[in-house]
């Protein structure tokens, strides 16, 4: 099939996508379709596609919420703090342990972060307000979990609405025993997807831990030249350690990653880094900026899926150091090349060729494309849930050849592409798993890597080769089709 | 670094010597107390299994740690899926119903359709009006549902949105397009901050049983009505059926979820299953109406009995051998036929079964949670096999069910050792489970903490198993189901015993090959 060909079907996908809505609807919806294009240069953003806006009523969006966005994405890998989830005891219990954050410490003693902390608000606190519930929370937590290092209070819906104050609450009870308390107004109304619950969450890190008080986290960590932070890595699967691994191995001092496996100390120390390595865009970009305008650490972004992206990543970050590290930036880049040649000659024949669709969370829709395309596969549909123009911006740059577009893409809009489109592989949430493997079609959970990885990283990479070999070629999709099912053969 | 012929993921990579060396490196920025006095740690790891601990945890009022119940649109969303090719529409945040539907996903393996009308600020001003009114009708035209059930979240029930106004203008505005007149837009208020899961079963079952036989005509027939509650174990569903159908009685299974939730693999349809809108509309006129779950159901049931006067009417809990024994005379007591030959021979194997495993589970101490409902029958079970629950803990314990749960346990010779904990929670648990052990724990994938913290094994039976696979496909009820309970019960403890035994050339003299 020629890219004009292709292209056509992608076209058509979309029309015929469309004609199920209702007009109002299918005219919003129409502005968040298109079909990306590399070589276009009037395309302002991948396809053209708009983003960032209201959810269309009515459909099943993949979406969540600004909660979602604060305690499941940047509050809650945080590790030696304690995040209540405050309102009703839904959201605490839905978003429980469910992201695989891997961190290592004593759970319920000196790291939490896959229990669930609840003020489990009842009718009367709807009625009189939650604010002292909140203030016996604060210390009954400090009784029964002495190390903890700081609390954070992740507002549900109800918060906002019935006008409680915690930030007052908290901010009595921080003066009056010294501790981090962050209050984050993250209501899961706000906004229009959990994107708005990052940028709120960041405010809050500005706010309380770079102009909190720190004092008791230990001694002061000494400079050095080469001290980088990673941010926006959530150590998915252990993701932000097979990074970790790579950046240490060239010569750089992590002394802080945000916020999977992270801890108050590492976060606080960070403005005295002198580069932030930035994963997540989508979810850390606004404290990069923010660091870099107050205290003038520059941010550079990487991505480290697949060893085309990763090689061009690890120079990139040298580029900002000394010769000495940019050498021993090479010695890795040499020092793992044979693996990955041996990773690639065995996979690359079994999947090359292959075609995926994507629907994923934070920067993956973009940055998994290379890895993909590392072992001879094409993405050739892929989408975000809760993006921004910038995103699909930096898209553009990835996309091979034309690639169906899919902004805030619900239920039946990827069940209909997948049908029109025909991919050898689908990669996306949870929600959306079971739907096409009873299709017959090979799956993998892109959201936390369907409980292997890490995926970062060489090491990564092999662990993701392998995992798309077993979903291509497991003998199980062969199974679907009853042997009196099949036509024609005699 | 990974080798191309042995490629490991996490789980051994990070045990690896490079990557040991990152994490202690990692350790000299963690700052706080782990990474700099393992002492401390140690210390306080200690002291929270002490007595002292546990009064002080006891004694908590504000936070919640570690909960074992949900909110009430779980139960609504469950509710809907049992009726055929119904859509469970949440009135809110899609926030919510991202979560709903990725609990179920990941309990049960299958997708879960449900859709929100994606409330933000605005709504929150204004009201949800204008969302519900686009959202029904592009729900209508999008999935083609043959009926719509809309519950509420704590966002919509805060700023006091009115479901039933909103339904019927969203009606009006559409003038029949999508939503024809008649078209079934059933709903119920499910606020999150009252009860929990079960609390919204009943809320939504009550409402489509009672908005769907509005203006039905009075008719009444011979049929019963089965409810099945907030079941997980599809299996039970299907248990029950074939108790009924061996009967030859006919029956309305109302919410029957079981297909939804068990779709064989090919082409893939939205929706499997459930009861027929048809029958629904009909249930009214049944002779009777029997709830599985007491407390899942009782503002359903009220309706039943007071309103509907089905006056034979019953709870029933056929989890465990007494309790299917009650289940299967009222259902000869009703079809007024004697109990045929095949349950007869089915229960004669379970009592024989029973017969063959007891020495295991007599005597034995148990910790087990979960909804009211399931531990009435589950500790009922353990009481027929003369086990001891020595901890029987609900968080979502509605009015009524602590009193029925000691009576229950009154009846069993280690009465007084045996401690009902209604409205607690499991890090409550662990604290019990540290100063008055067990031998083991039933319950959800939240025990695996439980497990890990104070060595007592985990018999997986509950809500939510995310770790597991397949148990759910089970069955727990009828007498079928207690093979099941009783087989996996059994089997744990033997693999427990095999595990205290293999110490070689120590042990292992009661590591037998027979048992």
């Amino acid at each position: 099939m020629g890219p004009e060909s292709l292209e056509a079907k992608q076209k058509a996908a979309i029309e015929e996508v469309l004609k199920a809505y209702p007009s109002k609807a299918a005219k919003n919806r129409a502005k968040h379709l298109g079909v990306g294009s590399p070589e276009d240069e009037s395309q302002k953003t991948c396809g053209n596609v708009r983003s960032n806006k209201k959810t269309v009523p009515g459909v099943m969006s993949q979406r969540g919420c600004a909660y979602a966005g604060s305690k499941g994405v940047v509050w809650g890998p945080v590790k030696d703090m304690v995040h209540i989830s405050h309102g009703p005891i839904g959201c605490g219990q839905y978003s429980r342990a469910g992201r695989r954050n891997y961190y290592i410490g004593t759970t319920g003693v000196d790291t939490f972060v896959t229990m669930n902390f609840s003020s489990d608000f009842q009718e009367k606190d709807i009625v009189f307000g939650g604010d002292k519930k909140l203030a016996v929370c604060f210390e009954e937590i400090d009784e029964l979990f002495p190390l903890n290092n700081g609390i954070t209070v992740q507002s549900e819906c109800p918060i906002g609405l019935i006008g409680d104050d915690i930030n007052a609450t908290s901010k009595q009870y921080a003066k009056k025993t010294g501790n981090t308390i962050v209050p984050v107004n993250c209501e899961g109304f706000r906004g229009v997807s959990q994107s708005l619950g990052h940028h709120i969450a960041n405010d809050t890190v500005r706010d309380y831990v770079f102009d909190g008080n720190i004092d008791t986290l230990g001694e002061a960590i000494e400079q050095t030249d080469y001290d980088v932070a990673i941010i926006g890595d959530y150590n998915i699967g252990g993701d932000a350690w097979s990074s970790r691994i790579l950046l240490e191995e060239m010569g750089l001092r992590v002394v802080a990653q945000w916020s999977g496996d992270a801890t108050l100390k590492e976060m606080a120390a960070t403005p005295k880094v002198k580069l932030n390595l930035l994963h997540c865009y989508r979810s850390m970009n606004y404290i990069s900026r923010h660091m870099e305008k107050e205290f003038g650490i520059p941010w550079v972004e990487y991505n480290f899926f697949g060893p085309s992206q990763t090689i061009k990543s690890l120079r990139k970050i040298a580029a900002f150091f000394d010769e000495s590290i940019q050498a021993k930036c090479e010695e890795v880049i040499a020092k793992y090349q044979p693996m990955i040649d041996a990773v690639t000659e065995k996979y690359r024949p079994r999947l090359e060729g292959k075609q995926v669709m994507l629907f994923v969370g934070g920067l993956r829709p973009r940055h998994v494309i290379g890895a993909y395309e590392d072992l001879g596969m094409e993405v050739i549909g892929t989408g975000y849930e809760f993006a921004h123009d910038d995103d699909y911006k930096r898209t553009k740059d990835e996309i091979f050849r034309s690639t169906v577009i899919y902004d805030d893409v619900n239920e039946y809009e990827l069940e209909a592409f997948v049908k029109k489109l025909e991919p050898d592989l689908v990669a996306s949430g949870i929600k959306e798993k079971y739907v096409f493997q009873k299709m017959g079609l090979p799956y993998r959970q892109m959201h936390s890597w369907d409980y292997s990885g890490p995926y970062h990283g060489y090491d990564g990479f092999a662990i993701f080769a392998a995992d798309m070999d077993l979903a291509i070629n497991s003998p199980v999709w062969g199974h679907s089709k009853a042997p009196w099912e099949s036509e024609g053969e005699a | 670094m990974q080798e191309v012929d042995n490629i490991m993921n996490g789980q051994k990579l990070f045990q690896r010597p490079e990557y040991q060396d990152v994490l202690k490196k990692k350790k000299e920025f963690e700052g706080g107390y782990g990474a700099v006095n393992p002492e401390k740690v140690k210390e306080i790891a200690e002291w929270t299994k002490t007595w002292d601990y546990r009064e002080k945890n006891l004694a908590r009022e504000a936070i919640t740690v570690n909960p074992a119940k949900a909110c009430q649109p779980l139960g609504a969303v469950m509710v809907a899926l049992g009726f055929e090719e119904t859509m469970p529409y949440v009135h809110g945040s899609h926030g919510c119903v991202a979560y709903f539907r990725s609990y179920f996903t990941r309990h049960f393996k299958e997708p879960t359709p449900c859709v929100s009308d994606s409330m933000t600020e605005d709504a929150a001003v204004f009201g949800g009006l204008v969302n519900m009114k686009d959202g029904l009708k592009n729900c209508a035209a999008v999935y083609k549902p043959k009926m719509i059930a809309v519950s509420t979240t704590c966002m919509a029930e805060v700023i006091g949105d009115d479901l039933y106004a909103f339904a019927t203008a969203a009606k009006e505005e559409d003038g029949g397009e999508y939503l024809p007149e008649d078209y079934p837009i059933t709903y119920a208020h499910t606020p999150s901050f009252t009860g929990s899961h079960i609390t919204g079963y009943d809320n939504m079952m009550h409402g489509i049983m009672s908005q769907l036989t509005e203006g039905v005509e009075e008719k009444k027939n011979d049929k019963i009505n089965i409810i099945p509650g907030f079941e997980t174990y599809i299996g039970s569903i299907r248990s029950i059926k074939s108790i009924v159908e061996s009967f030859g009685a006919e029956y309305t299974m109302l919410g029957d979820h079981s297909d939804q939730w068990d779709m064989p693999a090919g082409d893939y349809k939205m929706f499997a299953g459930g009861t027929t809108i048809e029958d629904a509309k009909d249930c009214k006129n049944s002779k009777a109406t029997i709830s599985l779950q007491k407390y899942a159901t009782v503002k359903t049931m009220k309706m039943v009995t007071k309103r509907w006067k089905q006056k034979e009417s019953a709870n029933l809990n056929p989890i465990g051998l007494k309790g299917t024994d009650e289940f299967v005379m009222k259902i000869a007591e009703l079809t007024g036929k004697e109990v045929p030959e095949k349950l007869k021979t089915e229960r004669g194997r379970l009592v024989d079964a029973m017969q063959d495993s007891y020495p295991y589970m007599h005597g034995k101490k148990f910790a087990i949670w979960g909804d009211p409902d399931f531990l009435i029958g589950a500790v009922s079970f353990l009481l027929e096999m003369g086990a001891e629950p020595t901890h029987v803990l609900c968080h979502n314990a509605p009015r009524g069910w602590e009193e029925e749960m000691r009576a229950l346990l009154d009846t069993s010779p280690a009465a007084a050792d045996l401690n009902v904990w209604a409205g607690k929670d499991l890090w409550h648990m662990r604290s019990l489970l540290f100063t008055e052990p067990v031998d083991f724990m039933i319950g959800n994938s939240y025990g695996k903490e439980l497990m890990r913290d104070t060595g007592v094994p985990l018999i997986y039976i509950g809500f939510p198993i995310f770790d597991r696979h397949h148990l759910h496909r089970y069955s727990i009820s009828g007498y079928d189901g207690a093979l099941n309970l009783l087989t996996w019960i059994t089997n744990k403890v033997l693999d427990q015993l095999d595990e205290d035994t293999k110490g070689i050339a120590s042990t292992d003299y009661f590591f037998d090959l027979i048992r």
